[in-house]
């Protein structure tokens, strides 16, 4: 098998994969950098992204602020060392942004428009209408155009991290367009791949966010951190699961209730819309639950309400949010409230790396939703992650490139030894495969019900533990995956198999891990165990691969200039 | 089912699917979703498909695939293509990501005009509906296309902002105005529905296509680009504005809504007065 030599692979090509390959090819131009991604860039999930960036841009605002709203945001679970460097970065990374061309929506005076998100004490949140994860990343892969020494290889599907004398040394990966297994060594791996929102059945997230990173990460040794905190945003549409982003209640929205009220007033008075989503997400299951909800042909919700702020307003500041109700639930929301319900949107957990973005394992890397730096900690504030990807990719694309520097470059003959039995073991269980009983799409629709029933917004040590069986029995069904396309061209049921296998590996950290937490804090809710615990859990959980399932280790939080308090607003 | 000679499936066996036979529930999106087979379940529709499938390595040619699901009326006709995939003929090979209209995976010829799967409503289709790969394009396998041409002509017209001057310390000044000037343009998701939709694509494969022309017009028109006269160097070319008929089927096939005829005369008229 040829071996691809590359200084740098990157996997993944949305906001943080293609801010890291800006960061190293800047870095130096003597490194060469490889961008692999299922996907053509532009088609990553950072494109669904509405409401903004948050940075401490405006004069009344400062970096402290901006980490201390994160750090209680995050339930005190935040490592703050973290959450400092990203605050400090952040207004760079915004600014940077504009200076590429990015579209930013402006001020009266010319100067990147701010506006009001959960959580935040100030306006902060940068946007570009309420597509901004959309320019974002176009304006990152425009200004990605620009380095030759950038090697793209689209709609490659990774499947084995490559690790060699302890160290990851490169990655096999499936070329789509002719199933060729193709050896990629390279002296530093980032992985950029996102998130696993597509283990739960009612999500924002695209159908490619299937934690493929986390679980290459996890089956070479590394842990994933902090598994059990899965966000649920607020206000998705009943039935799609499509996103109506803060930024209407940012932008003045309420949420109401079938008995008229805005009865965030009962919940948290102080924030009411703006709040965070956490504590928005179980206001609206409680409304739910006391049956003052309205019912729907997908289940219950609320409706958010944006009439009063106008059309003129809606559509200069949420196009996008109009487009959508009218296409996806034939509602306008200039004269009719939007139907919207809690949906899993974001994963807090995920790559155990450090503030660089470093694993424990020498040679590979993470940034964005795919690693658990952690700044997020038990429950991310909205807006916070467009940057998130901005700061840590720059940072680990820095990082890699220094490390790169240095580094020798593997040997090609046992990588492309371990390359070749990855080839082998694909043609085994999925190309060549004959028989199985089972198809892949049955086995991911009982696991998206399992971690929803079991996993969801509230969670007991009976449902959990329920859950975890029912992942480990769904593992099991799937080795008796059957394939109906043997073809070598374009197999996107290779892919589907390969991702589900993926999703099944990450869902069982997710169930384990939160199982093992005895507590609430921030989106993990324990009907059972009701309270925070700083006693015993203000800690990281640290989930490490074993055959039998994780084995969990516990980590300490960094705390520099802010003590775990009590989470009010 | 086919019209065609070679029956593409060597089934596994045993045969997990039969004609006839009931399908599994389908996947709902949350609790309350109900089946997609038998007689359609009360607001449940039935949705009579026809796609056009092409392996290159069992089909000698194109044929036509027939399937009829229940579909929700408000369900997405990509909703109604995964039925297909996830429960009768898991070959079927498409391209698809965020599922609303803004990743720009699935353009795909429905019913005869070029739109994004997900953006087409069951109800707007019901009870048929045609669907075939964009053309002008190789077609890969089935719905996938080789869309590296297609790029090619993007990245031709330098589709970055170019500035050289050193930039201030904070952010540039761009007024509201200025910013609105090129906002349309902005909007490409670069789907490639346009420019397959475009005779003259069809016709001359050097042509650069709408979609690169709108890219280029989202630069041009930016009051912090520097590039104009470069990029209209390159579309004043015999490969660029003025192939462009003004047949409007790329404003018509655009699922953004971009005018994208009018950018297209717009940067026309930016090259003459520029030469004039």
């Amino acid at each position: 098998m040829e071996t691809l030599q590359h200084d740098i692979v990157i996997v993944g090509g949305g906001a943080a994969g293609l801010r890291a390959a800006i960061a190293a090819a800047q870095a130096s131009d003597a490194l060469s950098i490889a961008l692999v991604s299922k996907v053509y860039p532009m088609r990553s999930h950072t494109v669904s992204a509405e409401g903004g960036a948050g940075a401490a841009l405006g004069p009344d605002d400062s970096p402290d602020l901006h980490a201390f709203d994160t750090i209680r945001g995050s339930d005190y679970l935040a490592d703050q060392d973290a959450v400092e460097a990203f605050v400090a970065e952040a207004p760079g990374e915004i600014v940077q942004l504009e200076r590429w061309g990015c579209p930013w929506s402006r001020e009266p005076d010319g100067r990147i428009a701010v506006r009001a998100f959960g959580g935040m004490s100030v306006n902060r949140t940068a946007f570009a209408a309420d597509k901004t994860g959309f320019h974002l990343l176009h304006t990152l892969f425009q200004t990605s155009l620009q380095f030759d020494r950038i090697t793209r290889y689209d709609e490659f599907f990774v499947t084995k991290l490559l690790v060699e004398d302890g160290r990851c040394a490169g990655l096999a990966a499936i070329d789509l367009r002719d199933s060729e297994v193709r050896c990629i060594a390279a002296k530093a791996v980032i992985l950029c791949t996102g998130g696993l929102g597509r283990i739960f059945a009612f999500t924002t997230n695209g159908s490619i966010c299937t934690g493929d990173g986390m679980a290459l990460a996890y089956r070479a040794g590394v842990p994933l951190k902090d598994m059990e905190f899965v966000q649920y945003h607020p206000t998705g549409l009943p039935g799609t699961g499509i996103l109506m982003t803060e930024a209407s209640r940012g932008e003045g929205g309420y949420l109401i209730n079938n008995q008229g009220r805005r009865f965030l007033e009962g919940y948290i008075p102080g924030k009411m819309e703006l709040g965070p989503r956490d504590i928005l997400s179980r206001a609206i299951m409680q409304e739910i639950e006391k049956g003052h909800a309205f019912q729907g042909p997908y289940g219950e919700y609320v409706h958010l309400d944006i009439r009063h702020l106008g059309e003129r307003t809606i559509d200069e500041k949420l196009p996008f949010v109009r487009e959508l109700a009218e296409k996806f639930v034939g509602i306008d929301p200039v004269h009719e409230p939007i139907p919207v319900r809690p949906v899993v949107h974001y994963m807090m957990g995920g790559v155990d790396t450090d503030a660089m973005g470093k694993t424990r394992l020498e040679g590979l890397y993470a940034a964005g939703e795919t690693a658990c730096v952690s700044m997020n900690g038990a429950n991310r504030l909205g807006s916070n992650s467009l940057t998130e990807c901005l700061v840590f990719g720059a940072r680990v694309g820095l990082q890699a490139a220094r490390d790169a520097l240095e580094a020798a470059v593997p040997a090609a003959n046992p990588l492309a030894q371990l390359a070749e039995e990855e080839e082998q073991r694909l043609l085994s269980s999925y190309l060549d495969k004959r028989g199985g009983g089972e198809r892949i799409a049955p086995i991911r629709t009982d696991l998206q019900r399992t971690m929803e029933r079991g996993a969801g917004v509230y969670r007991t040590e009976e449902s959990l533990k329920e859950a975890v069986e029912e992942v480990r029995g769904l593992a099991e069904r799937f080795r008796d995956v059957a394939m109906d396309d043997r073809d070598r061209a374009f197999n996107t049921e290779l892919v589907s198999a390969l991702e589900l296998g993926n999703m099944l590996d990450v869902a069982e950290t997710v169930v384990v891990s939160a199982l093992e937490r005895r507590e609430s804090r921030g989106s993990h809710t324990r009907r059972d165990h009701a309270e925070r615990d700083d006693e015993h859990y203000l800690k990281h959980g640290l989930a490490f691969a074993r055959p039998e399932g994780p084995r969990m280790e516990y980590a300490d939080v960094s705390i520099t200039r802010w003590p775990p308090a009590e989470r009010k607003y | 089912m086919s019209s065609h000679e070679v029956w593409p499936t060597p089934l596994p066996e045993p045969p997990l699917w039969e004609e006839e036979q009931m399908w599994e529930e389908g996947p709902p999106r949350e609790p309350g979703a109900r089946p997609r087979v038998g007689p359609p379940a009360p607001g449940q529709i039935p949705l009579s498909m026809r796609i056009r499938r092409y392996r290159p390595e069992i089909d000698r040619e194109p044929w036509w695939q027939e399937a009829t699901v229940n579909m929700e009326p408000s369900d997405r006709l990509l909703d109604a293509l995964h039925q297909v995939k996830w429960y009768l003929d898991g070959s079927l090979a498409l391209r698809r990501s965020c599922a609303h209209g803004v990743c720009g995976s699935d353009a795909m010829v429905i019913n005869g005009r070029n739109a994004l799967a997900c953006k087409v409503l069951v109800r707007d289709v019901a009870p048929k509906v045609t669907i075939e790969p964009i053309r002008g394009l190789r077609v890969l396998k089935d719905l996938v296309v080789d869309m590296e041409p297609f790029f090619a002509g993007y990245r031709r017209v330098l589709p970055f902002l170019i500035n050289d001057e050193e930039p201030p310390e904070r952010e540039r000044r761009q007024s509201p105005e200025e910013r609105e000037r090129y906002d349309d343009t902005t909007k490409c998701i670069l789907c490639a529905a346009c420019t397959t939709s475009c005779p003259i694509f069809w016709g001359d494969d050097e042509y650069i296509g709408p979609a690169a022309i709108v890219n280029a017009h989202r630069f041009i028109f930016d009051s912090r680009d520097h590039g104009a006269a470069e990029r209209l160097d390159i579309l004043a070319d015999k490969t660029g504005v003025f192939r462009c008929r003004t047949v409007f089927n790329c404003t018509e096939a655009c699922p953004r809504g971009i005018k994208v005829t009018m950018a297209i005369q717009e940067v026309k008229r930016a090259i003459m007065f520029d030469r004039m």
